[in-house]
């Protein structure tokens, strides 16, 4: 009965959560839900109360003010209910590298009391789900960083948790690696119907989420869909190269169609709400275009907009390791 | 059951359908990280070994070294005196490594995994401590086994006395290693910690000599403060009472430690230990349950 009414209760519920260290207001007043079997990205530069929300969440630090629920259990009141009911994989390791994959999970089973007579099928499944049942009998010692990491979400999933909290878990990871584990999360979202709680400084991570929270200064600065918060950010921009003048094209733009338009060397760049359906009213004002290019907000800009940092650059900030192909990019930007 | 079974394959989410609860739940996790500790020293065979290195060492080497220098005192030889104190001091490094290995565990991640879980800190702490009393009995076991060669007897009565007493000394030191390893949190700060809080421990506790009346009174007192010293009065009563030596042997090689005139009863050496090794535990689980 009570796993009818567990799918309409939210994931996640915080009603004006606040945390203070001393003189120092981590977080300053949260609200939020997380519906379950959301895919939900929580954003934030590093210091942003980002960490501490997710530790009153998942009990290991309480809240100075408010209060929070997981899973329909109180975060303070109901501790072993709320760690019953999710799984974590941390952004550092957190396996037994002396024992094999096996016995890492069956510590997992035993200190979560899971009933005896599942924990062998659970163990082949969580382990199917990952694609490490050949591993089984392996020490962790020799695996890579990918299946270690793998590894853990089999960990975190083991005992059937409704929310699933994965703190930056491709950090570190090279790009097939990462690739490899976003199928895995996608193919246990599709079995398990669970709920996940994702923090990360990729962007195209940030894009797989259903809903974003960005935070910042202890508060949610903005909440919605990728595409909504890219729409709330800015319009599209088309970028429009023609034989004429660039300026004398940019002038004729804003007084024919009556929308914003400025020149970027021989480029003029348009700025339109609906970029795709607009387009085509730039073909008939007789110019002869030789290119049209038309680009979106991205995340990135979203995140720029509320938190006046780059994504990547919260990343650099942290001293992490990044992908050499980011790397490459944000000296790029920089210039 | 298949009802539950059935549930689950529908809905994977519920799948928690019965869990353990309560003290059952705390045993069976008390269980697996004891399990753990077995576990991973039993994979461990350079510190199995390099844990031998030491008690042999004092045994054979210092030992028969001293025992070639000094009469045998009324027919005992000096290492048969110096086993119950190489027994005892032995096993507490192998214990104090058990204990401190909870900072490997931090420094490695895997303390989170432990203290995540909806347990007791104090089923952490009970676990620990068994396993390292565990692992340290059974190097006490192999050192036991080569009873024979510095002339103590293979007693049945005796060996069960020895065993219970490393496992008393080997639970207490773990739980002092536990108390470290809250306090320390690095590697490189709790090594030399050790070192410095063991070796007095082991110097002071009446197993390299004999800490009868002839001492200097301030020894005497370090000595008797030395909960170290009671187990290894106690193992040392053991071993003599199952020895045949000549009448006068056991002046000077006396097992009993002494408070000004009164003679410790072996009962009361062990109660000692069994209080000290409850009281650390007590600290271990408080400070360990408030601090991480």
């Amino acid at each position: 009965m009570s796993t009818l009414t567990a799918f309409e209760t939210p994931a996640v519920t915080i009603t004006g959560l606040q945390k203070r260290y001393g003189d120092v207001e981590a977080v300053r007043g949260i609200d939020l839900d997380v519906a379950p079997g959301e895919l939900f990205g929580f954003l934030g530069p590093n210091g942003a109360g980002k960490s501490t929300t997710i530790k009153i969440l998942c009990t290991l630090v309480q809240p100075t003010a408010g209060t929070a629920r997981v899973a329909g259990y109180d975060v303070v009141q109901q501790r072993g209910e709320v760690r019953r009911n999710i799984g974590l994989v941390f952004q550092e390791t957190t396996l037994d590298d002396y024992l094999t994959a096996e016995h890492n999970l069956r510590f997992h089973a035993e200190i979560y009391g899971m009933p005896r007579s599942i924990v062998d099928r659970r163990i082949g499944e969580v382990l199917d789900l990952v694609g490490l049942s050949e591993r089984r009998h392996h020490d962790v010692m020799g695996f890579s960083g990918g299946m270690k990491r793998r590894l853990e979400i089999a960990r975190g999933l083991l005992h059937s948790p409704r929310v699933l909290f994965l703190d930056e878990p491709t950090v570190g990871l090279d790009p097939e690696s990462r690739a490899t584990l976003w199928k895995y999360v996608d193919e246990l979202r599709r079995r398990e119907h669970i709920t996940v709680f994702l923090t990360t400084h990729y962007m195209d991570e940030a894009e797989r989420c259903e809903r974003i929270a960005i935070i910042d200064s202890g508060r949610i600065a903005a909440l919605g869909t990728p595409s909504d918060l890219k729409a709330r950010v800015g319009s599209d921009r088309i970028h429009l190269q023609t034989t004429a003048e660039p300026a004398a094209v940019a002038e004729l733009v804003r007084e024919r169609l009556g929308v914003a338009a400025s020149v970027d060397g021989d480029v003029v760049v348009v700025d339109a709400p609906d970029g795709e359906r607009f387009a085509p009213r730039l073909f008939e004002l007789g110019l002869s275009v030789t290119s049209v290019r038309i680009t979106r907000p991205t995340l990135d800009d979203v995140f720029l907009a509320y938190t006046g940092n780059r994504l990547q650059e919260a990343e650099k900030k942290a001293g992490r390791q990044m992908p050499p192909a980011m790397r490459m990019r944000m000296r790029g930007a920089m210039r | 059951m298949s009802a539950v079974i059935e549930r689950e394959r529908d809905l994977p989410v519920a799948a928690v359908s019965a869990p353990d609860r309560g003290l059952r739940h705390e045993a069976r996790a008390v269980k697996v990280v004891w399990q753990r500790d077995v576990v991973r020293f039993r994979k461990d065979k350079a510190r199995i070994i390099s844990s031998m290195m030491q008690p042999l060492l004092f045994l054979f080497v210092l030992g028969k070294g001293l025992a070639a220098a000094m009469p045998r005192t009324n027919g005992l030889d000096f290492t048969t005196f110096l086993f119950p104190g190489t027994l005892a001091t032995g096993v507490m490094f192998v214990a104090v490594f058990s204990g401190i290995s909870i900072v490997w565990d931090r420094e490695f991640g895997f303390l989170r995994e432990m203290l995540v879980a909806p347990i007791s800190r104090s089923s952490i702490v009970v676990g620990k401590c068994l396993g390292g009393a565990t692992v340290a009995t059974f190097q006490g076991l192999i050192l036991l086994a080569l009873a024979g060669l510095v002339g103590v007897p293979y007693n049945p009565l005796l060996i069960l006395g020895c065993v219970l007493m490393i496992f008393l000394v080997a639970f207490s030191i773990t739980a002092f290693g536990m108390v470290l390893a809250v306090r320390v949190k690095t590697i490189q700060a709790v090594m030399p910690l050790v070192q410095m809080l063991l070796t007095p421990l082991m110097f002071l506790s009446g197993s390299l000599f004999p800490v009868g009346a002839s001492l200097p009174l301030w020894l005497t007192i370090a000595t008797r403060l030395n909960p170290i010293s009671y187990a290894v009065a106690a193992m040392r009563t053991f071993v003599l009472h199952f020895i045949h030596t000549p009448a006068g042997a056991l002046s000077s090689f006396q097992g009993g430690l002494t408070w000004g005139s009164f003679v410790v009863p072996t009962w009361l050496d062990i109660l000692v230990v069994v209080g000290c090794g409850l009281a650390l535990l007590g600290v271990a689980c408080a400070m360990f349950s408030k601090a991480e």
